[in-house]
């Protein structure tokens, strides 16, 4: 795998120790490497070259404080520059005074406007509104009918309307559009989402049909739906896109893959409109409002531990987590039990490749990502059935476990002795692990779950049939 | 009379080959534009070949996808071959570069293989929206202007009216399509599809396979089991797997290619959306790292925008020569 940016700057600044500031010298290194990490995550190159300017100047003499290394230092530069191009909060999403407000759905094909229009939908349905969909799209093959197998699965009201016959062209857009929103006052659906055509933003004829489209209904919102794939050239169709149409925000699609997502910064940036939501998946609820602060980790290879904290937040049983944090650190340390209750409580999270997806790329967490791919799922239902297997006393003291209590729980869980002699072990190991982490000093806190982690992985892995 | 048919025939056939030509160069001639107005810059400025020159040289190959290491690697070798050939002028520079970029665009390209035994079996794989489906269409219509006998295998089960979508293809071109509804077993359906080549003596069978992140382990598992099916029926088959990539895509191509290779056995590139402005560099990030040759580009959504990948004119276009 690539080397991460955390690493490259660190080489970057190895000559810096014992100099009290960031000189004009030793920072160019930095830059570069910056530069580079910035361009491999797809952020566009004129946009690169200015935010690089910035940091310099903030980074030059500035002094080297303690508590953060020059690395920590030049990255924070870098973070609080890319989090100021994509706008600080989370952005709003503008409603009609007077119902329905419309919603145009715009972007090159490919980009995802079909599903989102979806997404969108279902988002805002959950909100307690009653959105419409329409498909304007009578180029592409089926693309009409996409939406209504879409607007069915989720059960959003959709104005379909009869074709008549009539030639694929901008006559037919129009007259489907007036139609739908008529449809949408009489339903009394509050939203209008109008899914159209993919273009091109140099198709000068699409592109009118565009401004039209956008005259007749007024929209409150024109998206524009944007691959998070996409590289150098988001600038050019952004820009054009927004100079003919004055978009309002931006929808990010497949920030699910393991694109950086480079493009987000872009099109912020050239549009000055911001990322409004993102979409995280093929099913109708994988759609989020957009968090700058996060893409930003992910663009600079750190993760998206906001997102993880939260979710376990939602998620998480406090009290236990601290319980079980308490004990294991303490010089009782966990019994089998508390392991069981932890392990539920990571199953609620989701599965444990989304979550590893989750953790920064870089520093004390680096590889766990690529291992994330190798975790067997079912791993945590053979552990699960083990402990299961065991009586109560059993679970609290993992000592009394004979080779005979071992084959009745192996039977039991329809495992073997083996798996569970190597659970056992395994077990023994993590325990004594958190114990000796227990002991003063963050650093090894953090290392003794991280090896707790990497023991389950590699419990996963061995114990594969 | 003979004369004056031969001319004519000749004449019919010379706009042909250079419609073809054309087009290609049309299609890129934006990126062309914009690669070779960064070029001009720096040429201007290069009376002698700094290191700043080079620099900045790289930086616009980054600018059209070709990705960081791709322009390093090219540059590294550049910069030594001008700094002993003493190059001063900026038009020898760029004859240079063409030449490099065109070498790792050719070093993998292979013939257009013949099947001694039909089906031909052709897998289109590839993330999601980069246009498979319009690709199988172009496609079927593509082997049948050779004159061969085509079938569409709808394997695209998961998105909605992904199958209608091929089906309105297969009308255009004439072709029949095997389908199953959606949500089917997508090896089943391609199971049905390899009986239904075999038995009707097709010469051509193309598979439409539904999109997917290729970071999801399951839906990619998913794909080594239809190349496995595949091969359980006819042993040297799938005789192609193609990679649809969107020309728009950036540096995370490279690990589409990658991980569709490992999975899916990916034997080429198909760069769609080429008649944007979008400039499709990564192939050549791609040609060089995974040794993967680009089959085809896709310049629009008709029936024939579909024309051979052509690294002469690719790089003559991309560099403006």
């Amino acid at each position: 795998m690539f080397e991460t940016l955390s690493d490259k700057l660190q080489r970057a600044f190895k000559n810096l120790r014992g100099e009290g500031t960031v000189s004009e010298e030793n920072i160019n290194d930095a830059l570069r490497e910056i530069r580079v990490a910035l361009l491999e995550a797809d952020v566009n190159l004129s946009v690169v070259k200015e935010m690089i300017e910035h940091v310099r100047e903030k980074a030059m003499g500035s002094e080297v404080m303690t508590a953060l290394s020059p690395t920590e230092q030049v990255i924070k530069i870098v973070r609080d520059e890319l989090i100021t191009i994509l706008g600080k909060d989370t952005a709003r999403f503008n409603f009609a005074s007077r119902p329905p407000t419309v919603i145009l759905m715009a972007g090159l094909q490919g980009s995802g406007k079909t599903t989102t229009s979806g997404k969108l939908a279902a988002w805002l349905q959950k909100g307690g509104h009653r959105p419409m969909l329409v498909s304007v799209d009578v180029y592409r093959p089926a693309a009409r009918e996409q939406l209504r197998v879409v607007a069915s699965s989720i059960k959003a009201n959709i104005y379909e309307g009869d074709l008549k016959g009539e030639p694929a062209g901008t006559p037919l857009v129009e007259r489907l559009a007036k139609e739908a929103r008529r449809e949408a006052v009489n339903y009394g659906c509050d939203v209008l989402i109008v899914d159209t055509a993919g273009r091109l933003h140099i198709d000068d004829h699409l592109m009118q049909e565009m401004r039209s489209l956008k005259a007749l209904l007024s929209p409150q919102e024109i998206l524009f739906v944007a691959d998070a794939m996409t590289g150098q050239d988001a600038v050019r169709s952004a820009e054009s896109f927004h100079q003919q149409l004055a978009l309002t925000g931006t929808v990010l699609t497949k920030m699910d893959g393991d694109a950086r997502g480079g493009a987000a910064l872009s099109i912020r940036h050239i549009t000055g409109q911001p990322v409004k939501f993102i979409g995280t998946g093929e099913k109708p609820d994988a759609f989020e409002p957009f968090h700058p602060d996060r893409i930003v980790s992910r663009i600079l290879g750190m993760g998206d531990i906001m997102t993880l904290i939260e979710k376990a937040e939602s998620t998480l049983d406090r009290k236990k987590s601290e319980e079980f944090a308490r004990k294991a650190l303490s010089g009782d340390g966990f019994s089998l039990e508390d392991f069981r209750d932890q392990l539920r409580q990571i199953k609620k999270l989701g599965s444990m490749q989304s979550i590893m997806k989750m953790l920064p790329s870089v520093g004390p967490f680096q590889g766990l990502q690529q291992m994330a791919g190798q975790v067997d799922e079912k791993q945590f239902s053979r552990v699960e059935a083990i402990i299961n297997s065991m009586t109560k006393k059993e679970r609290n003291n993992h000592e009394i476990i004979s080779g005979s209590r071992r084959k009745r729980i192996a039977t039991g869980s329809g495992t073997s002795v083996q798996e569970v002699n190597q659970l056992l072990r395994q077990y023994a190991q993590m325990r004594k692990m958190f114990k000796s982490a227990g002991k003063p000093g963050m650093q090894r806190k953090l290392m003794g779950s991280l090896n707790a982690m990497r023991g389950m992985g590699g419990m996963g892995g061995g114990m594969g049939r | 009379m003979i004369q004056t048919l031969f001319g004519s025939l000749k004449e019919a056939e010379e706009p042909k080959k250079r419609g073809i030509f054309e087009r290609m160069r049309e299609a890129v001639t934006r990126t062309r534009e914009n690669l070779s107005q960064s070029l001009e810059e720096i040429v201007a400025l290069t009376i002698e070949i700094d290191d700043k020159a080079l620099d900045e040289l790289e930086m616009s190959l980054i600018a059209a996808d070709l990705g960081v290491v791709t322009a390093q690697e090219i540059l590294s070798a550049l910069r030594e071959r001008a700094l002993n050939h003493k190059i001063r002028d900026g038009a020898e520079l760029k004859q240079m570069l063409r030449v490099e970029i065109k070498a790792i665009l050719d070093a993998y390209a292979t013939p257009p293989r013949v099947v001694e035994q039909a089906p031909e079996v052709i897998l289109l794989v590839g993330v999601n929206g980069t246009g498979k489906t319009t690709t199988s269409g172009k496609l079927a219509a593509w082997y049948r202007r050779m004159g061969k006998t085509v079938l569409l295998c709808a394997a695209d089960t998961f998105r909605a009216a992904a199958i209608e979508q091929l089906e309105i293809w297969g009308q255009r071109t004439g072709v029949e399509i095997i389908k199953t509804k959606q949500g089917g077993d997508p090896s089943a359906v391609l199971f049905d599809a390899l009986n239904a080549a075999k038995a009707r003596s097709i010469d051509v069978l193309l598979v439409d396979t539904a999109g997917r992140l290729h970071t999801k382990n399951d839906l990619m598992k998913e794909l080594d089991k239809m190349r496995r099916t595949t091969q359980r029926f006819i042993p040297d088959a799938p005789h192609e797997v193609l990679l649809v990539m969107d020309a728009t895509t950036g540096q995370n191509g490279m690990q589409q290619a990658k991980l569709f290779t490992e999975s899916a056995g990916v034997t080429g590139i198909v760069l769609t959306k080429l008649d944007g402005t979008a400039k499709g560099g990564v192939a050549v990030a791609i040609a060089r790292e995974l040794q993967l040759p680009v089959r085809f580009v896709g310049v629009g959504e008709k029936l024939d925008d579909l024309l051979p990948f052509d690294s002469a004119a690719f790089t003559d276009s991309l560099l403006g020569a």
